[in-house]
């Protein structure tokens, strides 16, 4: 493990694969933490402020507020997958071109 | 060979402690039997467990993060394990069968909060840490002073969710079935002591992962159960439940005065919109910040980010997590609701006035009723279900404060990471030892205790504390030693504080009002003119009670007077005189049942009035909330934020600087990451 010493991490990242990389994942990362957040605190407020909105019947006696908080879940699972998806296909390769250079 | 024989005994202590129940609890005596039945197998299974663990659990790797070896599939599962505490299972399923869309409201954070571990913490924690939060903090950070906040900060976040665990253990086992809390406390105790300190992280692993399989085929049953009557159709579903009388008798009783115009049909509806327990949205808006945030700064959760051998384990980790956790709150849906149609509130809530008891008592309802065998049957699976939960949670706590206690303290402040791979891992059983004994005892302290305010707590100083030191250090290129010990101790003490002035705690006052509003009665009152909508005199009113201050409330509608209603105390003289007068057997029976009920209802009044006998504030001296909020996140997590900003951009911290293009290398790539130990 004294590998450490021997690898020049400035130079790592100062690589521009590695600035794609950086760029890139900021990017996805940041914009999929906004969205979900503002999503997540939509139930509770729809829920304080839009009450009528929520009691709107639309299949059965299942309503508007019922389905927003079903699709809660929809959203956070999807969330996921796209994560998982995006980053075992592209940051996972983009990664592994810098890794190998190092050995 | 003498570690076996310890366990024997442990088992045996635990089944004959049969002998020792108290009478009462969910379960009738004469099915007591199975119920121990059920647990003797459990405890079987995961002593069994543990015997094989700690075959491998030699080195520090091992004890601390089961020589990472986990898969990403297994350690989904463990995280699920750890993370659905009793009362999450039971709570929620609780909350639901009493308030209807509110308690399946109150779940969705409880999954959210895993967006932001998976996006943000759990694979650059794999490629940056070793064994504790601690670890990551120092990488970049002056290593001592970061481990020795770290360390305290891991503690008291498992501490206060440790004491809740227990003492919620400690009276779920006391209501289901008659054990007394103390030796609940300590059996939970002792086992999962030896599940840690003989298997490491490998049995707690294993603990965790069985009890959430447990969990998830006990759902799945009873919620096919549940539904299957319906041919799986929501809409026909949720019309039975609506139109259920017990679901509309409930909402009726939660609406009082106001339901007086609502139709049955109306009625039920109402159970399936928002409002009627959460009434307030500035203090869910906080409370959904600290889950948010909490859950990936829970020492315990991020622990279990290094058992896994790669970043990619990590990530399919919390994926399949997501997968289980989501998909047993959505389940919870039909789990409360059913109670709520099959069981009634009613019921429920006279057993445990939290609502609890739901799942437990539906299980009871789908199996044949209270006086069948499959009914207790299922009882008792439910039940045993529980009790691994507890039992595997709190493993997963112990370990999470050992190893801040021995690695990141002993190990690494005291001894200067000196300390040979042999010292490390007795240090390292010493200290489970310790936290599990503490544990202990403050569980049987805490009885009786008001405890709800320790999980708020506990997720509000992961949030305000653990998560901005974490993820600053992580993202942030500013970021160094003295913005993370300021922004840890401010977040915490901050959380800490405005906890100890919210409503969470005991007043003496509220209390004695309520027990003498049931022991004497309500007064007649007279009529009351409809009072307008008062608005609040702004923002920072909502959040303290100060001098001046309108708080906004909604309009009122006009109310008739109403005749004065009787105390328990009353109530008991008469049922007495009238009891004396019937000659009739079946009408003497309704009476003493009746009886029996306002006696309950009489005792506890009783009881909370000598608990507060002679105080009139709480134990920070006040009267009433100052903070009027139930959880602090809402400030003090935008402080913990603060303060590490603030103190990273006015103070240079050389090795940090220097530091950070191999942690920001390392994080992204898993570069030098460590390396599963190898048999």
């Amino acid at each position: 493990m004294s590998k450490t010493n021997d690898i020049n991490w400035a130079a790592i990242d100062a690589d521009p694969r590695f600035q794609a990389l950086h760029r890139k994942k900021t990017l996805f990362l940041w914009g999929l933490m906004i969205f979900s957040t503002i999503y997540y605190f939509l139930l509770p407020i729809g829920a304080a402020y839009f009450q009528d909105l929520f009691k709107v019947k639309v299949w059965g006696v299942v309503n508007v507020g019922i389905l927003f908080a079903l699709s809660e879940f929809v959203v956070a699972w999807g969330i996921a997958v796209w994560y998982s998806i995006k980053a075992n296909g592209q940051f996972d390769a983009m990664a592994q071109a810098i890794i190998n250079d190092q050995k | 060979m003498h570690n076996l024989m310890k366990k024997f005994a442990l088992l045996s202590f635990l089944l004959s402690s049969s002998s020792v129940f108290a009478a009462g609890g969910a379960v009738a005596d004469e099915f007591k039997w199975m119920t121990f039945a059920v647990f003797g197998c459990i405890i079987a299974i995961t002593m069994a467990i543990t015997f094989w663990a700690a075959r491998s659990t030699h080195s520090t790797s091992e004890f601390y993060a089961a020589g990472r070896s986990v898969s990403g599939i297994q350690n989904g599962w463990a995280i699920a394990g750890d993370y659905l505490s009793a009362a999450s299972f039971l709570g929620i399923a609780g909350l639901i069968s009493l308030y209807g869309y509110d308690g399946f409201m109150y779940s969705v954070g409880w999954l959210v909060a895993y967006i932001t571990v998976l996006l943000v913490i759990a694979e650059p924690c794999r490629n940056i840490g070793k064994y504790t939060m601690g670890d990551i903090l120092a990488f970049r950070n002056d290593p001592k002073k970061t481990k020795v906040v770290a360390a305290l900060s891991t503690i008291t976040v498992s501490t206060f969710y440790l004491t809740a665990q227990m003492v919620g253990g400690g009276v779920l086992i006391k209501t289901l079935i008659g054990i007394d809390y103390e030796i609940s406390v300590i059996g939970v105790g002792i086992l999962m002591l030896t599940y840690v300190v003989f298997g490491g992280m490998k049995a707690t692993t294993w603990v965790q992962i069985t009890k959430a399989v447990l969990l998830v085929m006990a759902s799945l049953l009873l919620v096919a159960m549940v539904w299957a009557p319906y041919g799986f159709s929501l809409p026909d579903y949720l019309q039975a439940v609506v139109g259920d009388a017990d679901v509309q008798k409930q909402v009726a009783k939660l609406l009082g005065d106001k339901s007086a115009n609502m139709t049955p049909a109306e009625l039920g509806q109402r159970f399936l919109e928002p409002g009627l327990f959460l009434k307030n949205p500035v203090d869910q808006i906080s409370l959904g910040m600290a889950l948010v945030l909490g859950t990936a700064g829970m020492p315990h959760i991020l622990m279990r980010f290094f058992t896994v051998p790669t970043a990619q384990a990590a990530r399919v980790s919390v994926i399949w997590a997501m997968g289980i956790i989501g998909g047993f709150y959505v389940l919870t849906l039909f789990l409360g609701t059913g109670a709520a149609m099959l069981v009634g509130a009613a019921k429920i809530s006279s057993i445990d006035a939290g609502g609890n008891m739901a799942g437990p008592l539906l299980a009871q309802f789908l199996g044949g009723g209270e006086n069948s065998m499959m009914g207790n049957f299922f009882l008792a699976f439910v039940a045993a279900v529980a009790f691994a939960t507890i039992v595997a949670v709190v493993a997963g706590l112990v370990l999470a404060s050992a190893s801040a206690m021995a690695h990141d303290i002993y190990v690494g402040v005291i001894r200067g990471d000196k300390a040979t791979p042999k010292e490390q891992v007795v240090a390292a059983r010493v200290s489970s030892v310790i936290v599990g004994i503490i544990a202990i005892v403050v569980g049987i302290m805490a009885k009786g205790q008001n405890v709800a305010h320790l999980v708020a707590l506990a997720f509000a100083v992961a949030a305000s504390s653990n998560l901005p030191a974490v993820f600053l250090t992580l993202y942030w290129k500013k970021c160094n030693t003295t913005g993370i010990i300021g922004g840890m101790l401010v977040g915490s003490l901050t959380a800490i504080g405005l906890v100890m002035i919210s409503p969470n705690m005991t007043y003496p006052l509220a209390v004695t009002k309520a027990a003498n509003k049931v022991l004497e009665g309500e007064p007649a009152t007279v009529a009351k003119e409809a009072v307008p909508e008062k608005i609040s005199s702004g923002f920072m009113c909502e959040l303290f009670a100060m001098d001046g201050c309108q708080k906004a409330e909604p309009a009122k509608a006009a109310e008739a007077a109403k005749p004065a209603k009787p105390g328990t105390r009353e109530k008991l003289l008469v049922l007495k005189a009238k009891l004396e007068t019937v000659a009739d057997a079946t009408e003497k029976a309704t009476l003493t049942a009746e009886m029996a009920k306002v006696q309950t209802a009489n005792d506890k009044a009783e009881a909370d009035l000598k608990k507060v006998e002679g105080q009139t504030t709480s134990i920070m001296g006040l009267e009433k909330p100052f903070f009027l909020l139930k959880n602090p996140g809402l400030i003090s997590i935008p402080l913990g934020f603060l303060m590490v900003i603030l103190g990273s951009l006015f103070t240079r911290d050389k090795r940090a600087e220097d530091m950070w293009d191999e942690l920001y290398v390392r994080q992204n790539t898993g570069i030098n990451a460590e390396q599963a130990s190898v048999h």
